[in-house]
């Protein structure tokens, strides 16, 4: 209701500035005058030619000149009429008190949100805890940190909350400023290289496996440190490594570990029980249903293809594509990718070679 | 609220426009004065309302309101508050907005300000005034209307463009608007004077003080746009003639020759069909630039908007304006009474020569910019036409324009002395040749361009101070006699003084930079040294450091001068993690008038980094001239006395030169 109050007197304002003029009386609207111009300009040559700035003949030379002007600026104001036509005053008196208000509604209406309230920043992030949305709470947590960078708890409450979120990169450094502020367990170095992993797709990076490395030397039983070292060898074809890794893992858990189906699943798969997924994807993919699992899995690889057309020069990536090609079935995408393969590489000699040693190692011919 | 009252009080300024547009005109048929002073009450309730509308959105900007989309999409709540306020116009809707605000402010001034016009001229500028208004309110409400809402507005904001970020877009736009559109008003003032089809003297006067606000604006403006990019881009160049400063320089030639030629219409009444037409096009090339930076047809740096909505939309106001005032232009001009004659050597002649000359300079850049794109849009073909092209033929005729500048005022009206003028520039003359004699010398088997450049550029700056000598008769009278008149020499004298030798310092600037500039390319660890300009440059390592809204990573460099540390220098990488990119920030030491300059590339795991080192001598004076420019122009603008052209009589001796 304010709202519309404002704009009423807002409407009057802008009404009153046109009926104004209107109704002042004739004799005080006046403008200025050629003419005045005209005198002054003699009055500065009466000066300049008294302080000597120039000479006599210029002076009179000029006062001619600008006598001239003034006498057409004096007769061309003389005849100029002046009239007041009451008519047309009435005329534009209606248009402002009418056509103001029609004009902007017409214009405001279609154009303009009246029925939204203001939505500042501050009283926004003021709302009581419980009614805000988990990114809300988030965003206000980044923002007390983002001007306190050394609170490491802060960073170390807020790092899973970002993983689960999928702001995989955030999170990564979340977990990186935890390290930096709240000192190092292998259990932060485990999530930093899980979040490093879940950034790229689910990939166990060089950046990731170091991190993964690093946990497990501070702590030889970090269980997601090692979990992740075996993906990683699994991912570069050592499966036989994986299955290493994870048997260890399982011999040293307890019986009633939440953990143990997912190991006990990888396990399977690299032992050849179940078809291995291509690029890691048992992080993320562990909960889906098989046709959602299939369409992520289809979105990584022709992400992982993506990537290969631009850069073609990661051989790792190369055998990667290949293989899962072969996983999923599809043997002419597989030969179309190793074609690919030794097209980009090109003059790269040790690349192929590691190329066709690794096709070999995978069971097709180099 | 906020919102709303400021898109409300935006669409009320339209409908104010739309009566001032109309009602002043009806008046001055009618010669009814009331109906005439219409055009002064709403113009400043223009000026109001608009302002209000402009309030209201650096208010939104400043309470970080994301449920408005122009400040969701440009501002981040965690950005410092003065980039809070400065993003107002960052971004295409903002920034028209603060267009009309300054268009409105000049119509407003005209109002307030206006009072020793008659009233007819009054309310027909007025009325120009808000055709242009007009348009660009319509193009605002129904193309980038920056007052839509979001209904489920999102909580955190996408931030601002980095490169913006940056204290010169605090300064920059409204300076360069001030000056783009400040010509709007000398554009109006012609216009008026077509449709009363009355033009004298006293026009000229009336339009001097507005034109020459603008030219100050725009003067000061591209020379800190200028600035701007030389140490925010990272390249080191300050001028790259880029479609988009070409779109500034345009006006500022027009600009400048229109300033020039209404002197001559100002003191004799001569020149004034010229001058009118230069008024149209000075504004015109205004709304070419905002034309080619607002439609997307350009891409760069100040294209935020590629929607070609709003590019048709420009294009056709851009018709309606320069087609119709052109159309106007032939169909009045010839209705114009001629006015006083002068000999080609002249007062008048020189300033038709330095006309000539920026107006073909204007066209050579005019040329340059648009028909890589008019090619483009008719044969698909890609041309750039860079830097070569137009040193190529602006130098050309730059030089013989520089060369005049000189012999102008040193020339009486009407009938001037050539031999005169000359004996009187003997001074700057020997000047000149010693400069060139002594760099020769000095950069013996160097660049023998360049101390030839030098040489004009100092026989610009002593003909400046020539000219002043001669106009206090120094040395010829006795120095009591000299400084009374040299306190009573008007003002705009002392501006010529100023801006003529503005020019010669910018250039002596610009010869240095291009001439002398060193640079050095490493790829440095930490411990490394690299010379450059005779200095030494120690790379001693990075730092992290977290900022309110972004990370930087800052490189320290030590900087010594034969073996004693001097100073050190901080170039920095800035990485804006909501847009998820970087920025530059160079690093600068200034020695004297010379710079060093420090811009960091990409840095390798290793902890090396990619650096360039510049020294750039005299590189400051490239923007100091224009900065003595603009202080001229404010001595001009302050001068209260009025200008009167003496005539000099076909027969006299050698007599005082008539005041300025």
């Amino acid at each position: 209701m304010t709202l519309w109050f404002l704009f009423a007197l807002m409407t009057a304002g802008a009404a009153f500035a046109v009926l104004w003029p209107l109704g002042r009386p004739a004799a005080r609207l006046t403008g200025g005058s050629e003419t005045v111009v005209y005198r002054d300009q003699l009055d500065e040559i009466e000066q300049d030619a008294k302080a000597g700035r120039i000479g006599e003949p210029e002076a009179a030379a000029a006062r001619i000149e600008i006598g001239r002007r003034l006498l057409a600026a004096a007769d061309a104001e003389s005849t100029e009429p002046r009239s007041s036509h009451l008519g047309s005053h009435r005329a534009v008196a209606v248009i402002a008190l009418a056509g103001i208000p029609l004009l902007a509604l017409a214009v405001y209406l279609p154009l303009g949100s009246p029925q939204l309230p203001d939505f500042p920043f501050a009283a926004r992030s003021r709302a009581p805890l419980g009614t805000q949305p988990l990114e809300n709470l988030v965003a206000r947590v980044e923002s007390h940190l983002e001007k306190n960078p050394t609170d490491g708890r802060g960073w170390t409450v807020l790092a899973p909350v970002l993983a689960r979120l999928g702001r995989f990169d955030d999170a990564a450094r979340a977990y990186r400023n935890a390290i930096t502020y709240s000192g190092e367990t292998a259990e932060r170095r485990a999530d930093l290289g899980a979040a490093i992993a879940g950034a790229a797709n689910g990939v166990v990076t060089d950046d990731a496996k170091k991190e993964f490395e690093r946990a497990v030397a501070l702590d030889s039983k970090e269980i997601k440190a090692r979990y992740f070292l075996g993906v990683a060898a699994e991912q570069d074809g050592r499966g036989a490594d994986a299955g290493k890794i994870w048997q260890e893992i399982l011999a040293d858990a307890p019986a009633d570990a939440p953990w143990r189906g997912v190991v006990q699943e990888a396990l399977a798969r690299v032992n050849g029980s179940a078809p291995p997924l291509p690029k890691g994807a048992e992080a993320t993919a562990g909960g889906m249903s098989e046709a959602d699992r299939s369409t992520m899995i289809h979105g990584m690889v022709d992400r992982l293809a993506a990537r290969l057309k631009q850069n073609g020069d990661d051989v790792e990536g190369w055998l990667r594509l290949v293989r899962a090609y072969t996983v999923l079935k599809e043997p002419e995408k597989s030969r179309a990718a190793r074609d690919d393969a030794r097209r980009a590489l090109g003059q790269n000699e040790a690349g192929l070679r590691k190329l066709n040693e690794g096709l070999k190692a995978l069971g097709i011919d180099g | 609220m906020i919102a709303e009252a400021g898109h409300y009080a935006l669409v009320l300024a339209l409908g104010l426009a739309l009566i001032q547009s109309t009602v002043p005109i009806l008046g001055a048929r009618l010669h009814d004065a009331a109906l005439m002073n219409v055009a002064r009450s709403t113009a400043l309730a223009q000026l109001l309302f608009v302002g209000a509308s402009f309030a209201a959105l650096v208010t939104l900007h400043v309470i970080s309101d994301f449920s408005v989309v122009n400040v969701f999409e440009n501002s981040h709540s965690l950005k410092p508050m003065i980039y809070k306020i400065t993003g107002v116009w960052g971004n295409h809707e903002g920034s028209m907005l603060l267009w009309v605000t300054i268009l409105a402010l000049f119509g407003g001034l005209v109002a307030a300000f206006g009072n020793n016009l008659p009233l007819s001229l009054r309310a027909h500028v007025l009325a120009v005034q808000a055709w242009i208004a007009t348009a660009f309110y319509l193009f605002i409400l129904l193309t980038s209307n920056p007052f839509l809402r979001i209904a489920n507005p999102p909580i955190e904001g996408r931030d601002l463009n980095p490169v913006l970020q940056d204290i010169g877009l605090a300064v920059h736009p409204p300076m360069l608007y001030l000056g783009y559109v400040g010509f709007s008003i000398s554009f109006s003032f012609a216009v008026a004077a077509l449709l009363e089809g009355r033009i004298d003297a006293a026009w000229a006067r009336w339009v001097r003080p507005w034109t020459l606000v603008a030219w100050i604006f725009l003067t000061l403006g591209i020379a800190m746009g200028s600035y701007w990019a030389y140490y925010e881009l990272g390249w080191g160049g300050w001028w790259f003639w880029d479609p988009v400063e070409n779109a500034s320089l345009m006006p500022w030639l027009a600009g400048t020759a229109l300033l020039h030629s209404a002197v001559v219409m100002e003191k004799r009444n001569a020149l004034k069909v010229w001058t009118i037409l230069l008024a149209i096009l000075t504004f015109s090339l205004s709304l070419l630039g905002t034309f080619l930076v607002r439609s997307g047809v350009l891409t760069s740096v100040h294209a935020f908007a590629t929607d070609p909505t709003r590019g048709v939309f420009i294009l056709l106001i851009l018709c309606i304006f320069i087609g119709g005032s052109l159309t106007l232009y032939i169909w009045r001009a010839s209705a114009l009474k001629q006015g006083g004659l002068f000999a080609p050597i002249s007062r008048e002649g020189a300033l038709v020569l330095n006309n000539l000359f920026l107006t073909t300079a204007c066209a050579t850049v005019f040329v340059g910019t648009l028909y890589p794109l008019a090619l483009e849009v008719l044969t698909g073909e890609k041309i750039s036409v860079g830097a070569p092209f137009f040193n190529l033929t602006f130098a050309p005729l730059f030089v013989p324009l520089m060369i005049a500048v000189p012999f102008g005022p040193m020339l009486a009206w009407k009938r001037g002395d050539l031999l005169g003028a000359s004996q009187r520039l003997v001074a700057a003359g020997i000047g000149a040749l010693i400069a060139v004699a002594v760099l020769w010398a000095w950069t013996w088997g160097g660049s023998a361009f360049a101390p030839l450049a030098i040489g004009l550029a100092v026989f610009v700056i002593l003909g400046a101070l020539c000219d002043l000598a001669e106009r206090i008769s120094l040395f010829r009278a006795p120095l009591p006699v000299s400084f009374r008149r040299a306190r009573g020499l008007p003002r705009a004298s002392w501006g010529t003084v100023f801006a003529h030798a503005g020019i010669g310092v910018a250039l002596i600037g610009i010869v240095c930079e291009t001439t002398w500039n060193s640079e050095h390319i490493a790829s440095m660890k930490p411990g490394d040294v690299a010379q450059v300009g005779g200095y030494s440059l120690t790379f001693d390592g990075t730092a992290q450091r977290q900022r309110s809204n972004f990370r930087e990573q800052i490189a320290r460099f030590t900087v010594r001068k034969d073996g004693q540390s001097i100073a050190v220098m901080t170039p920095s990488k800035r990485n804006f993690t909501t847009r998820g990119s970087s920025t530059t920030e160079a690093a600068l030491l200034r020695r004297g008038v010379s710079q060093l300059y420090i811009s960091l590339g990409d840095a390798k795991p290793d902890g090396t980094i990619a650096v360039r080192m510049y020294y750039k001598p005299m590189v400051l004076l490239i923007w100091f001239g224009p900065v003595l420019m603009a202080f001229g122009g404010m001595l001009s603008l302050s001068d209260r006395r009025l200008r009167v052209g003496a005539p000099k009589p076909a027969k006299a001796g050698r007599a005082l030169q008539p005041a300025e």
